[in-house]
């Protein structure tokens, strides 16, 4: 499969799915002016991905923030993690932000995924 | 030339540290955020309170941006709208005021009123059935963003519409964030 690279910037995340090489990351800041079509190739790249899927999955998630359009997309994301076997989230936050805890908890609580909760 | 003393003085009665007037994109909004960051990190403030200030300012900015109605004034719309920030001694205000036609209002007073009866536990419910729920509008918005700030704020939303003409009314909206933590 491709690799989906996607740079970051001041108001999207930086995003790598890599299959060959087993990284699945959504990295910094999600604020773009469409959540919608900016998440809208990673949800693609996923579902092509269920088809073809490693034995296990970490997605790792480590966002310093994200607005509310953009938490709707992340459960879209997990959503769709959620049909493939083997995947684990990996919610990362700033050991001094809870907020971001609580939101990964949050999260854990709308999906049957198992989240592992790490901080930096 | 009056009028620059007096704003000025108005702003400092009011305790008022930021002022953007004019039209509103994610541009705008972008340039805001990085300014109002520069001045919180300058500020030393606890990072647990900028991340909520930061948080509340970009959901009360992409509200103005997705949401502001647009004033029609001979060939010109535009999205005349203000948005403040407020630093008194125990807290924080995010402050905007934007157009809204009449007939939107009630749809919203509604919700702002629900969001406002409800305690932190309450609010979690709501945001968690809106999230499961929702789809995002071809506003781009997600029906998040009142509930976010209440959350974020942990007081209650202050807002009001003020009388502009038949069409329109001009919608208030003051969250504040406490500098002491809960």
């Amino acid at each position: 499969m491709e690799i989906l690279n996607i740079e970051g910037a001041e108001d999207t995340p930086k995003i790598i799915l890599d299959k060959n090489n087993g990284i699945f990351e959504i990295s910094g800041r999600s604020l773009p002016e469409d959540s919608a079509e900016f998440y809208r190739p990673v949800l693609e790249w996923l579902r092509s991905y269920a088809k073809v899927a490693n034995p296990t999955m970490d997605f790792v998630i480590k966002l310093e923030y994200f607005n509310t359009a953009s938490s709707k997309l992340i459960l879209d994301v997990l959503s769709t993690l959620e049909d493939i076997k083997g995947t684990t989230i990996q919610w990362y936050h700033h050991e001094d932000d809870e907020d971001m805890e609580d939101a990964g908890k949050e999260f854990s609580e709308l999906v049957e995924i198992s989240f592992e909760f790490k901080t930096y | 030339m009056k009028f620059i003393y007096d704003l000025h003085q108005s702003m400092k009665t009011n305790n008022v540290v930021l002022v953007y007037e004019g039209d509103f994109t994610q541009t705008t909004t972008k340039s805001i955020l990085s300014m109002a960051e520069r001045n919180l990190e300058s500020s030393g403030e606890e990072s647990g309170i900028k991340k909520r200030i930061f948080n509340v300012m970009v959901e009360a900015l992409q509200n103005i941006v997705k949401h502001s109605d647009e004033i029609q004034e001979g060939e010109n719309k535009h999205h005349a709208a203000i948005f403040l920030i407020g630093n008194e001694q125990c807290r924080y205000s995010i402050m905007s005021g934007n157009p809204i036609r009449n007939e939107n209002i009630p749809t919203l007073r509604k919700s702002l009123e629900k969001i406002n009866g409800l305690d932190k536990e309450g609010l979690k419910e709501l945001y968690k059935e809106i999230i499961k729920n929702t789809t995002i509008s071809e506003k781009g918005g997600a029906g998040l963003g009142f509930v976010d700030m209440a959350r974020k704020s942990g007081e209650k939303l202050e807002w009001s519409f003020v009388d502009v003409d038949s069409e329109f009314s001009f919608f208030c909206l003051k969250v504040n964030i406490s500098r002491t933590k809960e």
